[in-house]
């Protein structure tokens, strides 16, 4: 089970708790969490990554175990304990802006 | 009994604002969609319990809203509130904010740049929807106007979004360019007599006019004169900030222009300024009488490096002659100390007997005018800053 803490505004849009767990089948990366986030919650669709070009909304970072992972290639292997469930994918809205 | 429902967009969420047909005493609900940008909401004129809503951000791009109950309740159309299957059989979900330009061979002249603002090209990116406009006779059907600049349709009721490729194919594309705000299309307007005819405005770009339903799109820019621009009288280029039509005359069009106040006579072939006596004609709204096809209003607004009003007086100014002479409506609104400026989709009138006017200010306050504007009270005062306001007159 994978667990990821979204933005508040996020969380409202998708109606969700403080942290959303998903199931994620095959290697744990931000494409597949992302994937499984969007197909458990398809109003986020767009919201985190475009549409069509799938890439990261400029004001959004990914971090997990006290680092930053927004620069990895999406199928880079989130750390193990994301992937067993210990610690969250954190998606994390820039702090800009008024 | 009549009521009025005002929709007010804010920088921070969406109100509602309802009362009956005095429109004296109010009731507020919102903030909807709190903390969210709100650039426009309208609704349906064949089912008014039907609102579409534009919500935005610079971190979550862009979500459409829809309510099907006057504003009490909410969906992102396509995708129900707590359904979280996306593998069930029907439409496809989470498409309702996707706002992808048509680039297909089939639009015959695929584009994908225009000018940025160094002269150079630049490729399009969508930002968000500036403007929505419901069809005049089917629920479904509804127009979006969007940054950059461009014109999509939904004929579900807000699910998916297909451009009318068209507008941007037409040839000018490349000479757009975008103004302060950004390269927004901010005015769409549907013609009841002849529903193949649409006009839409887009800054900086100017006006356009489509007869053909939104296949063929041409500029209608003759007459205007923008001495900021390399070639003050070209056929594009022209930083329009709004346009209005009385329904009843839909030949004869109003321009708040960047500077100048404009009007038309024949659908926009030729444009003759009307800006008369008032003190500034610089602004952002503009707006006709319900029932009164040749009173017009304006705010103006001091200049392009000072949006504020002149003097610190916040004036609404009504021209019952289509133009050229205009008188000062100040009673009710503030006449000094006042900095704030008024959007260019944050006017709107309704069609009660004697027209209401209301206007929203970046200072976060709604005006109303229960006489046309010869008088104003706040409805509420202390809202984000408005970035628009449309009302709907219900029987």
């Amino acid at each position: 089970m994978i667990r990821v803490v979204l933005p508040g505004h996020l969380r409202a849009l998708a109606r969700a708790g403080s942290e959303i767990q998903l199931d994620v089948t095959g290697p744990v990366t931000q494409r597949s969490v992302l994937d499984a986030l969007e197909a458990q919650y398809p109003m986020l669709c767009g919201t985190i990554r475009d549409h069509v070009t799938q890439e990261r909304r400029p004001f959004l970072r990914f971090f997990a175990c006290e680092e930053d992972y927004s620069l990895e290639p999406p199928d880079t292997p989130l750390p193990e304990a994301v992937a067993s469930g210990a610690e969250p994918l954190l998606i994390i809205g820039a702090i800009a802006g008024g | 009994m009549s009521k009025v429902r005002v929709l007010v967009g804010t920088r921070k969420g969406a109100f509602v604002l309802t009362s009956d047909g005095k429109r004296q005493n109010w009731d507020v609900s919102g903030p909807h969609f709190a903390g969210w940008e709100m650039y426009h909401l309208k609704g349906s004129p064949v089912h008014p319990d039907r609102i579409y809503a534009s919500q935005t951000s610079g971190w979550f791009g862009q979500i459409i809203q829809r309510s099907d109950d006057g504003g009490k309740t909410w969906i992102q159309p396509g995708t129900p509130p707590g359904e979280k299957d996306a593998k069930q059989p029907g439409p496809p979900k989470g498409e309702s904010n996707k706002f992808v330009y048509d680039t297909s061979a089939e639009t015959g002249k695929p584009l994908t740049t225009h000018m940025w603002y160094d002269g150079t090209q630049h490729p399009w990116e969508f930002k968000r929807v500036w403007h929505i406009e419901p069809s005049l006779t089917d629920a479904d059907t509804v127009y979006a106007g969007v940054e950059d600049a461009g014109l999509f349709r939904s004929t579900d009721g807000g699910k998916n979004w297909k451009e009318l490729a068209g507008l941007r194919g037409h040839g000018t594309g490349p000479r757009w360019q975008p103004g302060a705000g950004g390269m927004c299309l901010h005015t769409i307007i549907l013609d009841k007599s002849d529903p193949k005819r649409i006009y839409i405005a887009i800054s900086a770009a100017g006006a356009f006019r489509t007869d053909d339903g939104g296949k063929a799109w041409r500029p209608i820019n003759k007459g205007l004169y923008s001495q900021y621009i390399p070639e003050p009288t070209a056929e594009v280029g022209h930083c329009v900030h709004h346009v209005a039509m009385h329904p009843s005359r839909p030949g004869v069009l109003f321009m708040q222009k960047h500077w100048d106040v404009m009007r038309s006579d024949n659908a926009g072939e030729s444009w003759q300024e009307v800006s008369g006596n008032l003190p500034t004609d610089f602004g952002f709204v503009i707006d006709v009488h319900a029932h009164e096809p040749e009173t017009v209003y304006v705010v103006p607004i001091k200049s392009d490096g000072e949006h504020f009003p002149p003097d610190g007086k916040l004036r609404v100014y009504r021209s019952k002659s289509g133009g050229n002479e205009w008188e000062a409506l100040t009673k009710g609104l503030p006449q000094r100390d006042c900095y704030v400026n008024v959007l260019r989709d944050a006017m709107t009138v309704d069609s009660l007997d004697k027209c209401g006017v209301y206007f929203g200010t970046t200072g976060g306050q709604v005006y109303a005018s229960a006489d046309a504007g010869d008088s104003w009270s706040p409805i509420v005062e202390h809202l984000p800053a408005v970035l628009s306001v449309e009302v709907q007159t219900l029987s």
